[in-house]
């Protein structure tokens, strides 16, 4: 009887590591009695890797990146939880730029083009990517889009994420900034309960400012919960409704293209 | 459930290992996990084996190492290890720190069975 596992039966699934009196340790499957010679697979060793598990999303990302800077382009990815106002904000962002310097979007959803069809309406270049299962965009499907959304005009690339502040914070997209989304409607003390995106995010824009009469919402605490999780973050407080804000926000985008 | 997309990623590195290898079989993947990179383990572990089915790592073991937080002042120069939230300096209790180590999740190595140069 094997001393690692018990079995007895023989041709009975049950595969196991067991040492030998030379120190040698060796795996086999039990298609052959315990009482075996040296016939079963070689020794288990120990290969280094050192390599991050998103190693090939991130090389992609790279791709994307050295593909978007030869052409002068400078790409964002906005995140955001779904509601806070990404279409909208991307809507009236593009409206303002659209004539200034050459704009294309990309935007993402588990299903449906409706965000496209939104932004199509500016005239402005627009690709939708539809993630069905998965929660947020990756390297490889922006890579494919890309040369279909980008004109030889284009300098300022917007990606709509998925809606989601968790998922979408861990995958390069090979964009330039990644930005955070937080709106009046939801909770102050997000950036605190999701820091990973806040940490990480280059830009915040605080969205859906002309609500705040309307809401029990601190302002101030908002600041401080974005300034804990990532001092000295640039945020901009704007509503895309009213047009509060977005001249700042317009007048940031500009200074970003060389 | 990004766990899912990152065991996914996972398994295809740890397939390419084992083409490198010539292995047949995992038996450990060794990772390393730092404490801001916004990974669930219980999440992952949960995801590895659907990721892994019908894949030379099936039957693979996670062992997780985990690399605490690290932040340095720009104010007093120090290096402290962050709170579970608030990214403050350990030292003089300062905003204006970096993050310079715990956002990582790597592969760090496999245990795996079969050919290789032996």
């Amino acid at each position: 009887m094997c001393k690692d596992c018990g079995c007895e039966e023989a041709g009975k699934w049950n595969r196991h590591t067991h040492r030998h009196a030379d120190g040698t340790v060796h795996a086999h499957d039990h298609a052959q009695p315990h009482d075996h010679d040296h016939q079963h697979a070689p020794a288990l060793r120990t290969v280094t890797v050192e390599r991050r598990v998103l190693a090939r999303n991130d090389e992609i990302a790279v791709r994307n990146r050295a593909w978007l800077k030869e052409r002068g382009i400078v790409a964002l990815n906005l995140i955001s939880s779904p509601g806070t106002g990404k279409t909208l904000l991307l809507e009236k962002t593009v409206a303002r730029l659209k004539d200034r310097l050459g704009v294309a979007v990309i935007t993402g959803d588990q299903q449906t083009d409706n965000d496209k069809r939104r932004i199509a309406r500016t005239g402005v270049p627009v690709e939708q990517i539809e993630t069905h299962d998965a929660c947020h965009l990756d390297a490889a499907r922006v890579a494919e889009v890309l040369p279909r959304v980008v004109r030889p005009e284009t300098k300022l690339l917007f990606i709509e994420n998925v809606g989601n502040l968790v998922c979408p914070a861990a995958f390069d997209l090979g964009e330039n900034f990644q930005v955070a989304l937080l709106s009046a409607t939801e909770g102050e003390d997000k950036p605190v309960k999701y820091p990973t995106l806040f940490a990480g995010a280059q830009v915040v824009v605080l969205t859906k400012m002309d609500l705040t009469p309307h809401l029990d919402w601190d302002l101030a605490a908002c600041r401080r919960a974005i300034q804990s999780v990532h001092p000295g973050v640039f945020t901009f407080e704007l509503s895309a409704q009213t047009g509060a804000g977005m001249d700042a926000w317009c007048d940031y985008l500009l200074r970003l293209v060389p | 459930m990004h766990e899912l997309s990152l065991a996914t990623a996972l398994v295809e590195q740890v397939e390419r290992v084992c083409e490198a290898e010539r292995a047949t079989a995992v038996e450990a993947i060794r990772l390393r996990l730092g404490a801001l990179a916004g990974v669930n383990r219980e999440a992952f572990e949960f995801a590895f084996p659907l990721a892994a089915e019908g894949t030379r790592a099936e039957h693979a073991k996670l062992e997780f190492e985990v690399a605490p937080a690290e932040i340095v002042c720009d104010d007093c120069g120090r290096r402290t290890t962050p709170g579970k939230i608030f990214l403050t300096c350990g030292a003089c209790d300062s905003h204006r720190v970096r993050v310079t180590a715990g956002r990582e999740f790597e592969i760090v190595s496999v245990e795996v069975i079969g050919a290789g140069e032996g």
